[in-house]
């Protein structure tokens, strides 16, 4: 009885959580829309941040669901928006191929998102029969290689100048309509799409032609569509086999679970999230370069998920915000913030430039690592299972621990 | 063993046959990238043993140990600022600020390593795994920062106070080297040797190598697990400040990020060699400092990431102990 009641509340707060977050995704625009006086700066961040959220969703699948460390997520990232760049921009008509490919956007998510799967499974393949640390320093070395493979072979990838030009998704003219809004989100744009029946006008199109807005309900509904695969996964059979091999592989296999396939599953479910996400970075920015997919990369999402509280994912989607806007707003405005402190507060000296110090600004500017890396150390010292852990989980490891207690307290009378 | 596992050994033969073919061909050509070859593993392996010695106590891999090296660098060339040396030709201030700037530097890392520990990893013993790999990442950044601070983005001079110029280079059978070279491969050598003797003959030594293979059970023996864990990064951190002097003896300028990389390479030779495993990190870092000096001059330099990284993936799935290491895969 106590129990179920338990389990109810459990319930209760992620779904308030996820009530929340669909609330200000919805809010959001319109929001920043008014407080901004008609700028999209702070749809097109929001936008950008949902990257991170659809990386971190992934990467959760195979970290907290399955247990398997991987330190190479952006190399998947790297083949999504690679991907992409390839098979919708001009680059392939420079390449030994010479002939340009325009796929559409909406078949490349899947490409994409098969594509990486499928790296997925050739790098685990080999390597998930090792055990989970063995399994990290693979993703490091193939996580690596990836962005250095794009760099060195220029004539296919573009190298160092990276992949421009990408196209930009179209939809059919007939969803967009009165409700698509005013001048600022004016994304009709007929002939600019390459719709091979546009010029027919068989099927009229419009492009999103960088429009943030138009990005910000496309990542919004990807976000959704994710969180309901992954939460229906989580609690499907694959779901508990997962957990059961985080738990103990040994116990897991006893049961009849066969390891290899579960794990290889958990890696390539998570590398298709990433391709997916790489699809949508390649298409919002236009550009694919191979600077973007770097070992940082793969150690912010880790962050993100780590952070947030493994396993759960609303903790992950909440840790992936926090960070995103740590990184990119609160971290870049620090320095000036720091300054008008300094003016108020009268002591104007700091701010100006002399001998060796550069000034507040200046300083604060060096710190963002410093501070960054405190902030990281100090939420794990005070957090260590993470902003919001799965409840379910520390319950379980709670309960076992008393039940440990108890039995250790009985053994010890009976002697 | 599958067709692959054939796959891979033919590969890594024929790699060893087209060396040695090079070698005949073209033997003082060969010498010369292999000396290059052998003073950049001298110092992969000082920073790898860290890595290898903390994996093995705790298996957590130590991101901040490459900051670490980087640090003892860039104090290393503070103190050295201390010193009237002289740049341009040896004289007997250099040879005193030699002899002090080492054992300082290295305590000093020594120190700043234990804190690190003591702040960041110590309260999480007993947290989810991947809580104390997320502070080390952290203190990574935090090192990091406190580099960029301190110096900026720029790369920094360390001062050239070695014997160089004319006097202290030598052609030998057309293989050019200098002392600086021998003086690399000299203190790496005898530094791992001194670390071999500690880890082998000592009390603490012993108690570390029961420590790392079963930490419960030592510690039902009496050992303090937290002092030697502690003395554990301690003695990391010594081979790293050193580590970092002689890279900065070596190439004169540091770069705040210079650990990165050298410690993900650094981090790679201890897998190489089998992590956990001493004497194998220290070989696994000779050997990619050669494996990365015959890439850079036969494959070309942009490919030496590549083949360092091709090669660790290679070797954990087709001999995951690594190439000494004697733990078993599962656990």
């Amino acid at each position: 009885m106590a129990r179920l009641h338990l389990r109810e509340r459990i319930r209760d707060r992620d779904q308030a959580i996820y009530g929340i977050l669909l609330l200000a995704a919805l809010l959001f625009p319109m929001v920043s829309l008014f407080v901004s006086g008609g700028s999209t700066a702070y749809i097109a961040q929001a936008a950008h941040a949902g990257t991170w959220v659809l990386l971190a969703i992934g990467l959760n699948v195979v970290v907290g669901f399955a247990g398997l460390l991987d330190l190479g997520y952006a190399a998947f990232f790297a083949i999504g928006a690679y991907t992409y760049a390839l098979f919708a921009s001009a680059q392939l008509g420079s390449s030994p191929l010479h002939h340009n490919i325009h796929l559409p956007f909406w078949i490349m998510l899947f490409i994409g998102m098969f594509v990486a799967a499928g790296f997925g499974v050739l790098l685990g393949f080999p390597t998930l029969r090792l055990r989970g640390d063995y399994l990290a320093i693979v993703t490091l070395g193939f996580g690596e290689i990836v962005p250095q493979l794009s760099y060195n072979l220029p004539q296919w990838t573009g190298g160092i100048n990276a992949i421009g030009g990408i196209d930009q998704p179209w939809l059919p003219a007939w969803i967009t309509g009165p409700w698509a809004g005013a001048d600022n989100v004016a994304i009709i744009q007929n002939g600019s799409c390459r719709n091979p029946l546009d010029q027919t006008h068989f099927l009229p199109c419009f492009s999103f032609s960088f429009d943030p807005v138009a990005f910000y309900v496309l990542i919004v509904i990807l976000i959704f569509i994710a969180v309901i695969l992954v939460n229906n996964l989580y609690r499907s059979r694959l779901g508990r086999a997962w957990m059961a091999i985080r738990e103990d592989e040994v116990a897991a296999a006893a049961m009849g679970i066969n390891t290899v396939t579960t794990k290889l599953l958990a890696f390539a479910i998570g590398a298709s999230f990433s391709g997916f996400a790489g699809a949508y970075y390649g298409a919002i920015f236009s550009l694919v370069s191979p600077d973007d997919f770097f070992f940082i990369v793969s150690i912010t999402v880790l962050v993100m998920v780590v952070l947030g509280g493994m396993g759960n994912i609303t903790g992950v989607i909440v840790g992936a915000l926090v960070i995103y806007f740590v990184l990119n707003t609160l971290l870049p405005s620090l320095a000036s913030t720091a300054e008008s402190l300094a003016n108020t507060l009268g002591f104007t000296g700091l701010n100006t430039q002399q001998g060796d110090w550069p000034g507040l600004y200046a300083e604060v500017q060096r710190m963002q690592f410093l501070i960054f890396g405190l902030i990281l150390v100090l939420i794990m010292l005070l957090r260590p299972q993470g902003l919001f852990p799965s409840r379910v989980r520390e319950q379980e490891l709670k309960h076992a621990a008393v039940q440990e207690e108890a039995s250790a307290v009985e053994e010890g009378a009976r002697a | 063993m599958s067709i692959a596992d054939y796959g891979f050994y033919i590969i890594c033969g024929a790699a060893i046959v087209l060396l040695a073919t090079e070698a005949v061909v073209h033997p003082t050509a060969f010498l010369q990238v292999t000396i290059f070859g052998l003073a950049d593993g001298a110092m992969y392996a000082l920073v790898a043993l860290g890595y290898t010695m903390v994996y093995g106590i705790i298996e957590l891999i130590n991101f901040a140990h490459g900051d670490v090296f980087t640090m003892g660098a860039y104090i290393g060339a503070a103190i050295l600022g201390f010193f009237a040396i002289d740049e341009s030709n040896f004289s007997a201030v250099n040879l005193i600020a030699l002899l002090l700037v080492f054992p300082v530097v290295m305590l000093i890392m020594a120190g700043i390593n234990i804190t690190i520990e003591r702040v960041a990893y110590r309260p999480l013993r007993n947290a989810p795994r991947l809580a104390p790999l997320i502070t080390a990442i952290g203190m990574s950044f935090v090192l990091e920062g406190i580099m960029f601070v301190w110096h900026g983005p720029a790369s920094v001079h360390f001062p050239d106070i070695l014997p160089h110029g004319a006097a202290f280079q030598a052609t030998i059978g057309g293989v050019f080297f200098t002392f600086k070279d021998v003086f690399v491969v000299v203190t790496a050598v005898i530094l791992v040797a001194l670390l071999a003797i500690f880890i082998n003959r000592t009390k603490l030594g012993k108690a570390m190598r029961a420590t790392a293979q079963d930490r419960d059970a030592a510690q039902l023996m009496g050992i303090d697990i937290n002092r030697t864990i502690a003395a554990t990064f301690f003695i990391g951190a010594l081979l790293a400040g050193a580590g970092g002097l002689i890279w900065g003896l070596y190439f004169n300028n540091v770069f705040y990020q210079t650990g990165f990389r050298t410690g993900l390479i650094a981090f790679t030779s201890a897998v190489f060699g089998g992590i956990g495993n001493i004497p194998g990190a220290a070989i696994g870092g000779l050997l990619i400092g050669l494996i990365a000096a015959y890439s850079d001059s036969y494959i070309g330099s942009k490919w030496t990431e590549v083949v360092i990284f091709g090669i660790l993936i290679g070797v954990l799935v087709f001999r995951p102990t690594g190439l000494l290491g004697m733990r078993v895969p599962e656990k």
